[in-house]
């Protein structure tokens, strides 16, 4: 009798501590999220994305959470004000979705160490920062099969942001693809220095054009683009949005940026006191890159070979940067059957073979 | 039924009221503005015109916002007045951070009190000199000056992203087109602890000072007004218009430049594509604002500020999109102009009679 009771007391004891040690952790009732856009939430594309990841965070966590945004904020000392404002008014959480906000972040981290921050696309972390992004070469090997059949002229255009590894790697993996199934497919590419400009997006869609591209790629974030592609009548992809509704006739598909998931994982473990500094790099398999439906102008063959090398990516057993590769000036990249390492990926800066472009100096 | 008709010679009592009747006829259609999305527009406008004020961080980021606004806008002023049109502030304040930047990235790791009044020297002269060029074609060709500055702020944007994505680029920055961050010597002093105000802030004062000393007491001032009202009088009184356009666009630069190396050494502390938000464009707002007085535009460039620091905190605390400030901000602009009206035209009420 003693015995058991004192188990049972030993019990209490250990659950009470283990309940302490929860408090400790500190759980929370309700949290503050506040999101920071480079463009505005209208953009029908990258801060779209992101703005919806917020709403399924509204809509996932209900009352013990709420949710603030500022968009448009300039890559810089504006940044920081607000960033630094946002954890002033008791935000206990910051996602900071441009790579562009990496030192703005990094620095106001380091003067509110309670506050979590999570930082896309960026690489420098610290206790209360994470970094997050998507595997999106993933999608546009995927996007890069289907233009590669879809081209009449063998001629691609691609509007290209910043010379960042993430952009050249898109390129890369894009032209892999297409030429995998079009030997003959060229890449034009135009660097137009923007994330977020409509208006020049719009030029270098005409430029592209002009010069007899047939498909059109983007790594910039509004549908002007799309909309360009719709009233010359050819081909275009939706980018980080599905963007149908700007092309009915000329979107063949999409790549989306899914951030939905992870957001509200994010934002659960804040409330749950199990928030840590992690790296993430999600693609096809954890839903963070997303493939948008196919049109029917794209045939039945090809959406299935498209859809089979979505799948084979998910699954790991296709990788779209997989050897025998060269880079653009001829020396060997990747040995056959050899696959590349993240590290590679992250600091791309070259060509692969058969493009033509030189890469901007 | 109202007419216009014009006054025998400008209101005094007009020229004083306009910018007050600016700000009001601004809080009136931006509040219906903010109104019409949904918003109360009191407090909106608490938001972003009080708010800012009682909050000590809010305080000092007025300060930090509110510097290269005022700082370029001086330089604009007594161009304006003269009817020197130099449009590419932006341009001229690009250049100013580039070359200051270049320089703190020539002597990275270097200590030395010595870098940051180069980098100073640098900044100035490269606003200088971008700005000599419409001066330039403006005197010897008479290309207009405002079309050529302005469209000299592109190619300066673009300079500054070819420089950022090579020679300058940060070779541990994985090709991202940033610079490094500048080290301590190349960084403006603080002037007040746990904030952003930097040393170009008091110096900015100083040269608020100056200017009003200038337009006020000095024969420059003096001669750039003559030349804006009574270009004719001007040029028997022995004023060079070539002479006082170059001068005009010269020290706009220069003051631009100078801008432009207090945002590069100071809240920026790197060289970025981002680094051009717009102050000189906005800086043009604050000139006319300041009824191209130097005490004025201080004071300009203190409610400029106010509408993107209480913007931003507007559109966290109340949803207010970003569109809608820069709308609001337009506003601004649009009043005054519709205002300014008034100072050469009255209102008469008059019968019709007929």
């Amino acid at each position: 009798m003693n015995i058991t009771r004192r188990t049972l007391m030993a019990g209490t004891a250990a659950a009470l501590a283990l309940g302490a040690a929860r408090v400790r952790a500190q759980a929370k009732q309700k949290i503050k999220a506040a999101f920071m856009y480079v463009g505005p939430v209208g953009d029908f594309g990258w801060s779209y994305q992101h703005d919806q990841g917020r709403k399924a965070v509204e809509a996932a966590l209900g009352e013990r959470v709420e949710t603030s945004y500022v968009e448009s904020v300039p890559e810089g000392p504006d940044a920081e004000r607000v960033l630094t404002q946002m954890a002033r008014s008791g935000a206990d959480l910051i996602f900071a979705t441009s790579f562009g906000y990496m030192d703005q972040v990094i620095k106001v981290a380091r003067q509110f160490p309670n506050v979590k921050f999570e930082h896309a696309t960026g690489y420098k972390r610290a206790p209360n920062v994470s970094t997050y992004s998507a595997r999106f070469y993933e999608g546009r090997h995927v996007i890069g099969l289907i233009a590669g059949h879809m081209t009449r002229t063998n001629t691609i255009g691609y509007i290209a942001s910043f010379r960042i590894p993430e952009v050249v790697r898109g390129i890369n993996a894009a032209f892999l693809a297409a030429r995998s199934v079009n030997p003959k497919v060229q890449f034009k590419i135009v660097w137009v220095s923007t994330w977020f400009d409509p208006a020049k997006e719009a030029d270098a869609a005409n430029a592209l054009i002009e010069q007899g591209c047939d498909v059109l790629m983007q790594h910039t974030d509004s549908p002007a683009a799309m909309t360009i592609a719709e009233e010359k009548g050819i081909y275009a992809f939706g980018q980080a949005s599905d963007m149908r509704e700007f092309g009915p006739n000329a979107r063949l598909s999409s790549i989306i940026d899914n951030w939905n998931p992870y957001y509200i994982a994010r934002a659960k473990a804040v409330l749950d006191g199990t928030w840590e500094s992690t790296d993430t790099w999600g693609g096809i398999a954890s839903g963070m890159t997303e493939i948008g439906g196919f049109s029917d102008r794209v045939p039945f063959e090809v959406r299935k070979q498209a859809m089979d090398a979505a799948i084979a990516i998910a699954a790991g057993r296709l990788h779209p940067f997989t050897g025998p590769i060269r880079k653009q000036d001829g020396s060997p990249w990747l040995a056959p059957g050899e696959t590349a390492d993240d590290a590679t990926l992250l600091g791309m800066d070259f060509y692969v073979e058969g493009i033509t472009d030189s890469l901007p100096r | 039924m109202l007419r216009l008709e014009p006054r025998p010679e400008p209101s005094r009592a007009m020229q004083a009221l306009t910018p007050l009747a600016a700000v009001l006829l601004t809080l009136l259609l931006g509040g219906l503005l903010f109104a019409a999305l949904g918003k109360d527009p009191v407090a909106a406008m608490r938001v972003i015109f009080v708010d800012p004020l009682l909050d000590g961080y809010s305080r000092t980021e007025l300060l930090v916002k509110g510097t290269p606004l005022v700082l370029i806008a001086l330089g604009l002023s007594f161009g304006f007045r003269a009817g020197v049109w130099n449009i590419g502030a932006e341009g001229q304040f690009i250049m100013g951070a580039l070359a200051a930047g270049a320089v703190a990235l020539a002597f990275h790791d270097v200590p030395g009190l010595w870098l940051l009044p180069l980098m100073a020297l640098a900044g100035i002269l490269a606003g200088l000199g971008w700005a000599l060029i419409p001066a330039i074609l403006k005197t010897r060709f008479n290309a207009s000056e405002i079309l050529v500055s302005l469209m000299l702020v592109y190619v300066a944007e673009q300079f500054l992203i070819a420089m950022v994505s090579g020679p300058l680029r940060d070779p541990q920055g994985f090709n991202f087109p940033l610079s490094r961050n500048f080290h301590d010597s190349a960084l403006l002093p603080l002037v007040l602890e746990g904030s952003r105000v930097h040393l170009g802030v008091p110096v900015t004062l100083i040269a608020v000072a100056l200017a009003a000393f200038v337009s006020r007491r000095h024969l420059f001032g003096f001669r750039s007004r003559l030349l804006g009202e009574a270009p004719r009088a001007a040029a028997f009184a022995g004023v060079e218009a070539g002479r006082m356009t170059v001068i005009c666009l010269a020290l706009s630069g220069a003051a631009a430049g100078l801008a432009g190396m207090f945002e590069a050494a100071g809240p920026a502390g790197q060289l970025a594509p981002s680094l051009p938000v717009g102050y000189g464009f906005t800086a043009i707002i604050v000139a006319f604002l300041g009824r191209l007085d130097p005490l004025g535009i201080l004071l300009a460039g203190a409610v400029m500020a106010l509408t993107y620091v209480g913007g931003e905190q507007a559109q966290y605390v109340l949803g207010i999109p970003a569109a809608a400030n820069e709308t609001f901000r337009g506003m601004l602009l649009f009043a005054l102009l519709a205002v300014n009206l008034l100072v050469h035209y009255r209102l008469r009420l008059v019968r019709r009679a007929r």
